[in-house]
């Protein structure tokens, strides 16, 4: 058996036991906290693969994000389309956005990028509020189906949408790791300049790139009208996507899409804890304290960690 | 045959400063041609004007006859015309053959990911770097950053390579293995422009030798009447 193989059938094997173990379970809660962790994993492996692999910050993952979830909002109000196409419009058309705004500020190296990203959110977040049809700053209400075909309740239906979306993308990452694509834009990141002599189309590049990743956070942010039921400018443009995205891809470590994965799990499970237990306004607090400790102890996170004692014992 | 590289009338100014006036040189395929000048003369601006990392402000820069303006500088490295940096610019996060595979994985066509590491390897033999193929750059010293800077240019046989002082620093010896590599690449067919202060390396190189001062080319020629010509020796004794 070929190892993409194996990794394939272990991803969808480790899908299938998930929802059974939730099954088991067996309430809203937990097919609603399954969720919000599946969709930072999909978020943080999204961010990663711009940041990580070709070295460029994107401050606008919440921008991408609520361009899903709007997009999900306008198709379900003027067409009646059913989520899952919607969610691949959503991709289309964030990965379209991501083009386009790499497009304009990609030729910006570095820092510039950064900036022109946080700005995006602003502008889409203005364009929405006065956008009465797409409900305005006010917002806009969702139907929920009572189930699906597939599904005999709808949280389960949504959590193993993000399920899906979120093996995809680990799957698509996987791939852009180890392919030239791959290999183009570590040398992007690494020196853009080098690359460049040594052949590499680096606009080219770094636009794929910014595709890929808009349209994965374009499709985790397009089921949210259905999960909130009720969704305004203010909660999907949330500057929360975006400080936890970048938190947890970079406490998880950039190095491979495993970083992403770890850290999403490991700190969205926590911020669901302490919703339940402290209070909401914890979360960001718990972020923000545990990545001054990585940023501090360990900065290139738990993979860092990881590899570094694999290193010493293979040494000893 | 015609010249591989031309360029006529080759100016760019930084702001107000003028870094190259009106450069005019020619290479013939196959050459290997010296070019020195004092720090700052502009040398190091001349090779990035030509392998479009700047864009020059006025002339014209022909490589097999075809006019580059407007081309970017991985289209440049894709016709043959590879440079390495002054300070070596390494890929650090990959292996020493990983990063003597990018050339190749992006050449057109591309080479399979194979045939793109068999291909390095034996880059990395011609080099001496082989037995390193699998540290990662970060951890090379001085002489084999120069080595691996060299590899990554030659990997593609370009027609074309400009050498920009891949030899600062090194001993003796060091110099002798660099020259060696680069002569046999010239036998290969690579024309070869080496910028260098490291005299005896140039003198021993150079089949022709151009000299820039303060932007602007004073001489041109056979190494021993051009290093002998006076406005030379003066630049030479000014610094
Ligand atoms: N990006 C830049 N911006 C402003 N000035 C520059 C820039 N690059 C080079 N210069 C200036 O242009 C002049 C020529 O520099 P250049 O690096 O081409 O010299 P060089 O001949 O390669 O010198 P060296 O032998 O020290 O490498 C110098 O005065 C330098 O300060
Ligand atoms: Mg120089």
């Amino acid at each position: 058996m070929s190892r993409l193989l194996r990794f394939h059938l272990g991803l969808a094997a480790t899908g299938i036991v998930l929802i059974f173990a939730l099954r088991l379970i067996g309430n809203d809660y937990a097919w609603y906290t399954g969720y919000v962790i599946l969709q930072y994993v999909l978020l943080s492996v999204a961010w990663n693969v711009l940041a990580g692999y070709a070295g460029y910050v994107n401050f606008g993952t919440a921008a991408f994000f609520a361009t899903g979830a709007y997009t999900t909002i306008l198709l379900t109000k003027s067409l009646n389309l059913d989520l899952v196409l919607c969610v691949l419009a959503a991709g289309l058309i964030s990965g379209g956005l991501g083009l386009a705004v790499g497009w304009l500020t990609l030729r910006l190296r570095g820092v510039y990028f950064s900036i022109a990203t946080l700005s995006l959110a602003v502008v889409l977040q203005t364009l929405v509020v006065n956008w009465s049809y797409a409900g305005g700053s006010s917002g806009a209400y969702t139907m929920r189906p009572q189930g699906n075909n597939l599904f005999g309740n709808y949280s389960e239906f949504l959590f193993v949408l993000m399920l899906v979306l979120a093996l995809g993308a680990i799957a698509a990452a996987a791939w852009i790791e180890r392919s030239r694509l791959g290999m183009g834009l570590a040398a992007i990141r690494d020196d853009e300049r080098a690359a460049a002599a040594a052949g590499v189309p680096t606009l080219r590049l770094k636009l794929i790139a910014t595709a890929i990743s808009g349209a994965m956070m374009g499709m985790a942010g397009a089921p949210l009208p259905y999960y909130a039921s009720y969704l305004n400018p203010e909660a999907a443009f949330s500057l929360t996507y975006t400080i936890n995205t970048m938190a947890m891809t970079l406490i998880g470590g950039t190095q491979s899409w495993v970083g992403p994965v770890i850290g999403a799990v490991l700190l969205s499970a926590l911020q669901q804890g302490a919703t339940v237990t402290i209070s909401s306004a914890g979360n960001l607090l718990i972020v923000g304290g545990v990545l001054i400790l990585f940023v501090m102890l360990a900065p290139k996170g738990i993979l860092g960690l990881v590899q570094a004692s694999r290193g010493k014992g293979g040494a000893a | 045959m015609s010249a591989i590289l031309e360029v006529r009338g080759l100016g760019k100014t930084f702001g107000g400063f003028t870094a190259l006036n009106d450069i005019g040189l020619a290479v013939a395929p196959g050459e290997r041609l010296g070019l020195i000048g004092p720090n700052g003369s502009g040398k190091s601006t001349f090779v990035n004007c030509i392998a479009g990392d700047f864009l020059n402000h006025s002339g014209v820069v022909l490589f097999k006859d075809q006019p580059l303006t407007g081309m970017k500088p991985h289209e440049r490295a894709r016709l043959g015309l590879t440079r390495t940096f002054q300070l070596p610019r390494p890929f650090r996060s990959l292996t020493v053959l990983e990063n003597v595979a990018v050339p190749l994985r992006f050449s057109v066509p591309p080479l399979a990911m194979a045939d793109a590491e068999a291909r390095a390897c034996a880059c990395l033999q011609l080099v001496g770097l082989h037995d390193k193929a699998r540290s990662y750059a970060h951890s090379l010293t001085q002489v084999d950053l120069r080595k691996l800077e060299l590899a990554r240019a030659l990997v593609r046989e370009p027609a074309l390579l400009i050498a920009d002082e891949v030899m600062a620093g090194l001993s003796h010896s060091e110099v002798d293995q660099i020259l060696d590599l680069l002569f046999a690449q010239n036998v290969r067919g690579t024309a070869i422009i080496m910028i260098e202060h490291v005299m005896r390396a140039v003198t021993a190189f150079s089949q022709r030798l151009a000299v820039f001062v303060a932007g602007r080319k004073i001489a041109e020629g056979d190494p021993r009447t051009v290093l002998a010509t006076p406005e030379v020796e003066a630049a030479y004794l000014g610094i």
